[in-house]
């Protein structure tokens, strides 16, 4: 049976393969880190792809885009090259900064991806403030600012909500609620239960909870939420109900969740999902959709040639960008 | 005598803390079900039960602030804050509010608040996440700081906080948790403010803590084998700090080197310097070294991040070129 998609095709297939990619760059990812080419903390975005690929790429060039350190789906979806964002991850010179930020803290300047940041709640104070720019210099930009449902017990988070909202700033604040913040369960952290869009209310910030696996539903949402952002100059709020598949990081073995609970919820893969949505659409074919997975494949193999063939930084980087230099322009003019 | 790791020290500690006095309760982010970020309370929620292993939702201000207060009222709450990054989010809870209780209730008010929390670079954890801010603390009156360097301090440092009616930054060091030492089975205590002299030497003195120890150590070991005899003095605690050992020990030596993993800009090795030449000056053949990471944050890379990790070498580059040893 043959069910319509709200959706041009051609768009359709891209994001799939923006889920796809996602997905394997996260397992190189992975096998990197295992192999002792990544280090650090590493936490991948496997599971939560509709989020990020149902929202960042309905927005606009001019609009900001912030987050917590779980970024490597975000600067993807965001369109940020992968291959320097792999190359960031392995310490490398040609990677997003250089090999200074590291997993926790991708950035573009260019692409209005204003970082990954590694403090639980830091990124909502920041939003506030590009939200205030934006708004200061009179731009109909907004702002997408993500995070997590462990960052909404910090005390930034509820400044930033009370302070968006009183000052009339554009930004959408995409709750990314996968249940858990590294090992503690949300209805063991949060006084006001698992439905966390309601701590929106209070500060009179329209809400919505939307199913976080299912890239239409997320899409569809967004560009509702953007559009009314971007008229009213007022923030709006998303909670996309998600699962993380892999542990909080790559050193978490996830005793704290039974086995039951995990194959359950890879039960509800968004990227099976969404293949499922595009066969039955008719936008693609078994065939088509094994050619773009080989696509994918190739452009991993490439990813990582590149970071791993990619030179160290040089020692002297060890002390460049610790201040700005005056002749440098100020950040986007 | 048995053996065990720093990791199994803090266990220890902290079992015993809960064993012996009903007033102590654990509370922190993930300390619980997930067993602790460095999993120094593995298993603790099923041996003590929720009401004394508290995990915290990610509110660092309250939850370390909510430890003062129960300490304001005579309970002895052990609180970890997963890292000291993250401690700056309850910065004000610590400075404004635990250690100025005392002070300003004119002693109505103990705050016997025991704030564990790991320190220390080195883990390609970058800037946010690989700083060392016990000296920032070390330099407020009314906290004391305890910074061991083996499983045996870790422990006789911990027995001798959980005495003490104030607050206390307990910072223990990320890369120190596999660190092995004897541990004797019978009691022992290490008392705040007093130094260990880790090696004795008489033609230098290298003072350091928590990580630097066993840099400065390494130190030593390279000098021996160049018939230099340094002495090694471990701080154990910024806050009091033992002056008296350090005096001693620089009139013996005339020669004093400080190893401190942070920053040099504000250091606490700066201090340190400061008053080893206000008190001995005439003893003293030279400058009191400063060897301290470089002012910048830390980078993620790690060819970059060994560069800011102070190393034995630097410590015999120093000398030799300062002292001519
Ligand atoms: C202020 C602060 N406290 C604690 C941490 C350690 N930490 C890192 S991630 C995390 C869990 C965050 O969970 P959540 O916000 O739900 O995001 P998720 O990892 O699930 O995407 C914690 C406690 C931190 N980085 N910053
Ligand atoms: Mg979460």
């Amino acid at each position: 049976m043959t069910t319509t998609l709200n959706i041009d095709k051609e768009l359709a297939l891209d994001l799939y393969s923006k889920m796809l990619l996602i997905r394997r760059f996260e397992e190189e990812t992975e096998r990197l880190y295992r192999r002792g080419k990544i280090g650090g903390f590493l936490h991948t975005y496997i599971g939560e792809e509709a989020i990020a690929v149902g929202a960042i790429p309905v927005l606009r060039e001019d609009d900001y885009v912030i987050g917590h350190y779980r970024d490597h789906g975000h600067a993807l979806a965001r369109g940020l090259d992968p291959k320097l964002a792999m190359a960031e991850l392995c310490g490398k010179s040609t990677g997003l900064s250089g090999g200074k930020g590291g997993s926790m803290h991708l950035f573009d300047a260019e692409k209005h991806f204003m970082g990954g940041h590694a403090i639980v709640g830091g990124q909502l104070p920041l939003a506030v403030g590009i939200a205030l720019g934006i708004k200061l210099k009179k731009l109909d930009s907004v702002v997408m600012c993500f995070f997590g449902d462990g960052a909404v017990n910090e005390g930034e988070f509820h400044e930033a909500m009370n302070l968006a909202s009183l000052w009339k700033l554009p930004i959408v604040f995409m709750l990314e609620n996968n249940l858990y913040g590294m090992g503690t369960q949300v209805n063991r952290s949060r006084a006001g239960g698992p439905d966390i869009y309601k701590a929106a209310e209070p500060y009179l910030i329209p809400a919505v909870q939307i199913d976080g696996m299912n890239l239409i539903e997320v899409r569809d949402t967004v560009i509702e939420g953007v559009e009314k952002v971007r008229k009213d100059q007022t923030p709006i709020f998303i909670e996309s109900m998600a699962y993380r598949f892999h542990g909080h990081s790559v050193a978490d073995p996830s005793n704290y969740r039974d086995n039951e609970e995990v194959e359950e919820n890879r039960g509800r893969d968004p990227i099976d999902i969404f293949k499922e949505n595009l066969l039955s659409a008719n936008f693609a074919t078994n065939e088509e959709i094994t050619a773009i997975d080989e696509l994918i494949e190739n452009q991993i193999d490439d990813i990582r040639e590149f970071a791993e063939s990619s030179p160290e930084p040089e020692e002297i980087e060890l002390y460049s960008h610790i201040y700005a230099s005056p002749e440098e322009e100020l950040n986007n003019e | 005598m048995s053996e065990m790791i720093l990791r199994d020290a803090m266990s220890k500690a902290l079992r015993e803390a809960l064993d012996q006095d009903d007033r102590v309760f654990l509370m922190g982010e993930d300390i619980g079900a997930y067993g602790g970020a460095y999993a120094v309370t593995k298993g603790f929620l099923e041996e003590y039960g929720e009401e004394r292993i508290r995990d915290t939702p990610i509110s660092e201000s309250v939850f370390v602030g909510a430890g003062a207060g129960a300490a304001m009222i005579g309970m002895r709450p052990i609180v970890e804050v997963m890292t000291i990054n993250f401690t700056l989010v309850a910065i004000d809870q610590i400075v404004n509010h635990a250690a100025k209780l005392s002070y300003m209730s004119n002693g109505q008010f103990k705050v016997p608040l025991i704030l564990r929390t790991v320190t220390g670079g080195g883990g390609q954890l970058a800037a946010t996440h690989s700083q060392s801010f016990e000296n920032w603390y070390a330099s407020v009156p009314g906290l004391k700081v305890v910074v061991p360097a083996t499983p045996y301090d870790a422990l006789g440092l911990f027995r001798a906080s959980r005495k003490d009616n104030n607050p206390i930054i307990f910072a223990e060091h990320a890369m120190l948790y596999r660190v092995r030492g004897e541990v004797p089975e019978e009691y022992y205590e290490i008392p705040l403010g007093k130094a260990r002299i880790a090696q004795e030497g008489s033609d230098v003195t290298l003072i350091a803590y928590s990580g630097m120890v066993k840099v400065a150590e390494e130190a030593a070991e390279i000098f021996y084998r160049n018939d230099i005899s340094a002495e090694v003095i471990d701080l154990r605690t910024l806050s009091p700090l033992d002056l008296e050992t350090l005096v001693n020990s620089v009139k013996k030596t005339s020669r004093a080197v400080v190893i401190e993993e942070t920053w040099k800009t504000g250091g606490f090795s700066g201090s340190i310097a400061s008053d080893i030449q206000e008190a001995a000056f005439d003893f003293l053949d030279g400058p009191v070294l400063r060897i301290n990471g470089p002012d910048v944050p830390a980078p993620y890379a790690k060819n970059l991040e060994q560069l800011m990790i102070p190393k034995a070498s630097w410590i015999v580059d120093q000398v030799k070129y300062n002292f001519g040893l």
